[in-house]
């Protein structure tokens, strides 16, 4: 037998399940891109370091370019692919557009992904809890204080109203910013 | 990446055989060594997939002989995270969101914390020498870029650091290391689980092939919930190294002296660095600048610069102090929600 044998595998991606086969040093960012032809995770320094391949296994964010496909078989991957259900887009989609999160888009769709997972977490409690948190994203652009706007928008912070907040991570992503220079701290979330 | 098998293994027994094979590797969340395996600088012909062991139980967190038990597979940031590792173990909760990004501390576990290799450049850089990398080759960073590098402990052979947080704070807790292999099972104190570079830099702990970590276990810590305080310092706020990081614990009598005190540090040294004789030299000193400046001139005793890290000597001093000033003043809980910022 070929000692580097394939491997076949079942993932579920973006609520499809779907079968491969795959040698074993196959990251799961490659199969993604690569396979699964779904090519917004973006590849950026492939090394674990910028956070452009952000995905959710089991609805946990991981850096897909540092876990093999083989080793996710049987897992549930969401990509930013899966995010938008049909055409209405997800409230962070939404608030990256309202907040101008964005320049030249390569992090956005693992910055999607890492802030859909951060309010899954529930650790955040502040503007400043928010930035931490996020920092396994870069962004080459400079566009930080939008996307901390953002997630914080999504999340229902408002620097200006604190102890405000829903306290509900799904709070609607009409819920008006406060404005781009919000980054004053306090406790916010019940 | 190199050509490799892979197997997966159900549970302990069935992983041990896997891993006596020769060269073999356990892999659990592989944010090093799938990292190190692109890279070129390791080539393992054999991983085990041990993640499955989690069904085994080997992610199970508890609390234990009245201290804490932590699976080697529970996540770094599910250990972090955990209510009895929060309230009862603050520093450790504080030292591991200290380190790398949510992300990756989703992914790694905390065997493989244990076992993260050094960042050092020219360990990662397979077009030049390195004696960790390649036994014999040479150490370009003694005379090179060693900003990040270690200051003490050090030999001709290396200077690198070892890179984790999360081990700062298991030195300073006493915490024990347990691992299994074919015929036998063994605890490694945490003192003796990394070792120095000497003459061979290119073994970085006394585990050895074909031993599997199965869990950490710490003793009580009571006496230092809190007095306790994790200070990283590094080029930018989050997600970057310790240039020179410290896990400070202080048991402090009613009037204001020291009962008793720990004080670990990383980025400076090929394990974590911990001297004893300096904990126990504060003992009935009254907590304070001059009492913890002594303490950091005994710990730094020997300490030496490259050239690019020759401010390591102070950061490191001025650390310690603030790191047990922090701790005297009161424990953050909240530390780690946060990028920065001591108590109020």
């Amino acid at each position: 037998m070929d000692p580097y044998q394939q491997h076949p595998i079942r993932l579920r991606i973006n609520d499809q399940d779907r079968e491969f086969s795959v040698e074993p040093w196959v990251t799961l960012l490659d199969l993604l891109r690569e396979r699964a032809g779904l090519t917004g995770t973006k590849k950026g320094c492939d090394h674990g370091q910028c956070g452009a391949c952000t995905v959710l296994v089991d609805g946990k964010r991981v850096n897909s370019c540092l876990t093999l496909a083989v080793m996710q078989n049987g897992h549930e991957v969401t990509t930013i692919e899966g995010m938008a259900k049909g055409d209405a887009l997800h409230p962070l989609q939404q608030a990256f557009i309202e907040q101008d999160a964005f320049q030249c888009g390569y992090c956005t769709p693992g910055q999607i992904c890492s802030a859909a997972g951060l309010i899954a977490e529930g650790q955040a409690k502040t503007v400043d809890d928010v930035r931490e948190l996020m920092s396994g994203n870069l962004c080459r652009c400079g566009a930080y204080p939008a996307i901390a706007q953002a997630v914080i928008q999504v999340m229902g912070i408002h620097k200006d109203k604190p102890g405000s907040a829903s306290g509900s991570a799904s709070a609607s992503a009409s819920a008006s910013a406060s404005g781009p220079d919000g980054f004053t701290t306090g406790p916010v979330l019940a | 990446m190199n050509p490799f098998t892979f197997k997966q293994a159900a549970n302990v027994d069935a992983a041990l055989p896997l891993l006596a094979t020769e060269g073999a590797r356990p892999v659990a969340g592989g944010t090093n060594l799938l990292d190190l395996m692109k890279a070129g600088v390791m080539a393992p012909p054999q991983l085990v997939d041990i993640n499955p062991l989690e069904q085994a139980g080997l992610d199970i967190i508890e609390e234990h002989e009245g201290g804490l038990r932590l699976g080697a597979l529970a996540r770094n940031a599910t250990t972090a995270y955990h209510d009895t590792v929060r309230s009862r173990y603050p520093l450790l909760s504080a030292a591991i969101l200290a380190g790398a990004s949510p992300q990756l501390r989703n992914m790694a576990s905390n065997g493989g914390n244990l076992l993260q290799r050094t960042r050092c450049v020219y360990f990662y850089d397979v077009g030049t020498p390195c004696n960790k990398r390649e036994p014999g080759t040479g150490c370009p960073a003694k005379n090179g870029i060693n900003r990040q590098l270690a200051i003490l402990g050090t030999s001709e052979q290396c200077i690198a650091t070892h890179p984790s947080d999360m081990c700062v704070a298991l030195r300073a807790l006493d915490a024990t290391v347990h691992v299994k292999s074919g015929g036998s099972e063994r605890a490694i104190p945490f003192a003796d689980f990394h070792r120095l570079p000497g003459d061979r830099p290119d073994i970085d702990s006394n585990l050895q092939p074909g031993e599997l970590i199965t869990h950490i276990t710490l003793p009580d810590a009571a006496r230092f919930i809190d007095h306790s305080a994790y200070i990283k310092v590094r080029d930018r706020l989050s997600y970057a190294f310790a240039l020179v990081s410290v896990a400070a614990a202080l048991d402090l009598a009613p009037d204001g002296s020291i009962r008793a005190a720990r004080i670990a540090l990383g980025g400076v040294a090929h394990k974590p660095w911990r001297v004893e004789d300096a904990e126990s030299a504060l003992v009935g000193k009254p907590a304070g600048e001059a009492a913890f400046e002594e303490a950091a001139t005994r710990i730094l005793q020997g300490a030496r610069g490259y050239g690019q890290n020759d401010f390591k000597l102070t950061l490191a001093k001025n650390a310690i102090v603030q790191a047990l000033t922090t701790a005297m003043r009161g424990t953050d809980f909240a530390k780690g929600q946060t990028t920065e910022g001591n108590p109020a």
